[in-house]
């Protein structure tokens, strides 16, 4: 069978080799990459900007953004015809391709968000060592915890105030540098689509913009999820413990810190969700008014045949229910995380739209096809561009995020940032 | 004796200024510089099709499907040709079953899901069958936009694929406007029409070409003023598809209607 020939229903007239070659996986690409960039500036709202609210939440998507990046390249390679030739994007690049810079903005940006963190953690992981070292008797966890944290201290082990300066103006720096980076890596995602004129629907100059600030929004929500998510864990433990440690926070302490912090990063989602919308509204109307030979198509594409997935799921339920969500007065976490899980929702709803959108339509202008994603895994092609590929995505930050806090923890940790 | 600061700075500045000159030989290369596609080499094949002839046959299809080992069964092909049936309301009906492969057998028009219409011949005002094949574009679309450049053209202006690097990325499939592109269903790369490059290297024309019994399809050198294809390029009304995309196709049409897509 033809690659993409399983998930593709044509109607009418499409052209003998079109299907829709990119599929969820190529959805999921600049939904996660921009889970990592929107991480990213959020943590850097504080590092930069110093907004000391975020103080909390700012490690925490911090070490998230390292969680999700090497997702964000997961879905490409199970995307690829040719997987074990991936590499060549890095090995021969062909720089005239929106694709090839890839590896290059890619990997800037993970030795960025890692040595970031480095930094950050310095003061933890030197304080570690030191308090492992001292240890008369060590078990065999605790001494492979030394041989661990002695590596990641990489023989910095000065922890006098002037080289813990050192490591705040470093973490400054690399979060200021971090900020364009990440802009950058994810507009570069929407230029890959915004640059194939080709294409009727993806072919904009707003398309990178868009995405930034889609991504922007999609990164907090998540950071807010994952945020209230542990916070409630805590407490459940807290609550357990505090019978043998009543020193612990109780709950309602925990609760009032929370919802302040919730509340705070809630505004800046909002401001970036309003210049979201008003970009993506901007582009429909420019191409309402204009109405260029493509618009025919893509107006019975747009406010017919993907009129649910647009208008109701995209910018009704995934963005007007959230923004009345956010900003009636006196916000619950329960409401915020209602809220930030349909922004989510809202942001998969817009790649999804974009993506699949754009290949809803003959280039012939004359047909349309139909993307049915496939369920059951039934051959490896079907898993991997199949609704279980897109789940193992989604679910592998949050493994890769727990591993790296058992590591790396983001609450009660002590440090001069 | 050299300390550990000083030998790295030197061979920094070592390694940098061999490989400064190297740089500059491959630069500067006149080998590859001859072969860009801007050389004025004296081959530049073109190809051209005239409707008027195309009795939409399907030989074309077959003759391509076979030359090339493109799966015969796969609904995907190299070439393929259009049927276009207006009717006297100004509906454009358009159907290309299985590519055309094995000729038009019915006069109800296939809409893939939508099914069979059927269309009163009283009601047809013209009807016409279009060939489509690459375009070998002067400014190809799907060559700039392979990342590990995989996919290239020859000094002889023909796009071709290297499947041994390519990636299966598919951004040249999305990048190309006329639809051309695909991934081999058993090599699993993209895959292309190559003009019969191994064929026209041999003085030999396309399988197509040569498939064509009425003579719809002819391949030339545009670069040799005497070749008959650059003689009725130069001389008639010829049209190319998409214009508007900047990628200079260099399929020609004789006999085009604005109803081709």
């Amino acid at each position: 069978m033809v690659h993409g020939e399983a998930w593709t229903l044509k109607e009418f007239f499409v052209y003998p080799n079109e299907y829709i070659y990119w599929s969820i996986q190529i959805v999921m690409y600049p939904f996660m990459t921009g889970l990592v960039a929107g991480a990213f500036v959020l943590s850097s709202l504080y590092h930069v900007f110093g907004v000391k609210q975020l103080k909390e939440i700012a490690r925490f998507s911090l070490v998230f953004s390292l969680a999700l990046l090497p997702v964000a390249m997961m879905p490409l390679m199970l995307h690829l015809q040719q997987p074990q030739r991936g590499i060549y994007v890095m090995m021969t690049p062909h720089f005239t391709s929106a694709i090839a810079a890839f590896g290059i903005v890619f990997t800037t940006y993970g030795l960025i968000v890692a040595s970031e963190i480095w930094f950050v953690y310095r003061q933890f992981i030197v304080e570690t060592v030191l308090e492992l070292r001292a240890r008369q008797q060590r078990s065999a966890v605790e001494s492979a915890r030394l041989i661990l944290y002695s590596l990641l201290s990489m023989g910095a082990m000065d922890l006098s105030p002037e080289a813990l300066h050192k490591d705040e103006r470093a973490v400054a720096i690399l979060a200021g540098t971090g900020i364009p980076v990440a802009c950058f890596l994810h507009g570069y995602a929407g230029f890959i689509f915004g640059s194939v004129k080709a294409n009727a629907l993806w072919m904009t100059p707003l398309m990178p913009v868009i995405f930034i600030c889609s991504a922007i929004v999609s990164g907090i929500a998540l950071c807010i999820v994952t945020y209230i998510i542990t916070m409630e864990i805590r407490k459940r433990i807290f609550a357990r413990n505090r019978r043998n440690n009543p020193g612990l926070p109780s709950t309602e302490e925990l609760k009032s810190a929370e919802i302040k912090v919730v509340t705070i990063t809630v505004k800046y989602l909002v401001m970036f969700l309003v210049l979201a919308i008003t970009l993506e509204l901007l582009d429909l109307i420019f191409r309402t008014y204009t109405a260029v030979k493509s618009w025919d198509i893509l107006r019975s594409v747009i406010y017919e045949r993907d009129f649910f997935k647009i208008f109701i799921l995209q910018y009704g339920l995934g963005n007007l229910v959230p923004f009345i969500i956010f900003l009636r007065p006196g916000l619950t976490i329960r409401r915020a995380l209602i809220g930030t899980l349909l922004v989510l929702l809202g942001v998969f709803m817009m790649r999804w739209n974009v993506v699949i959108g754009g290949q809803a339509f003959s280039a012939s202008f004359s047909g349309f096809m139909e993307y049915h994603l496939p369920i059951w895994p039934s051959s490896v092609e079907l898993f991997k561009e199949g609704l279980f590929g897109a789940l193992a995505v989604i679910t592998t930050p949050f493994v890769l995020f727990f591993l790296v806090t058992r590591v790396l923890p983001v609450f009660g940790v002590q440090d001069s940032h | 004796m050299i300390n550990r600061r000083e030998f790295c700075k030197k061979a920094v500045i070592i390694v940098g200024g061999i490989a400064l000159p190297l740089s500059a030989l491959e630069v500067f290369n006149p080998k590859r510089l001859l072969a860009e596609k801007d050389g004025n080499g004296k081959v530049r094949w073109v190809f051209l099709v005239d409707v008027h002839k195309c009795v939409g046959c399907g030989f074309c299809v077959k003759a391509c499907k076979i030359e090339n080992e493109v799966t015969y069964d796969a609904n995907v092909t190299r070439t393929w040709v259009e049927r276009y049936v207006v009717t006297k309301d100004g509906r454009v009906n358009i159907d290309s079953p299985k590519g055309g492969r094995d000729g038009f057998t019915t006069q109800k028009i296939d809409q893939a899901s939508a099914g069979l219409k059927e269309i009163n011949p009283g009601e047809i005002a013209k009807a016409f069958f279009v060939p489509k094949l690459c375009n070998h574009c002067e400014n190809p679309p799907c060559v700039q936009v392979c990342p590990v450049g995989a996919t290239y053209q020859t000094q002889e202006g023909v796009v071709l694929v290297d499947r041994s690097w390519c990636i299966g990325c598919g951004y040249c499939v999305m990048g190309c406007p006329y639809g051309v592109r695909y991934f081999h269903p058993e090599l699993h790369v993209a895959e292309k029409c190559t003009l019969c490059y191994h064929r026209l290297c041999k003085g030999m024309v396309s399988a197509c070409v040569d498939a064509c019994p009425f003579g719809a399809r002819l391949v030339g050198n545009i670069r040799d003023p005497n070749d008959p294809v650059t003689r009725i390029i130069a001389t008639e009304q010829v049209n190319v598809l998409k214009e508007e995309f900047g990628t200079k196709p260099q399929v020609f049409y004789l006999g085009s209607s604005m109803e081709v897509k």
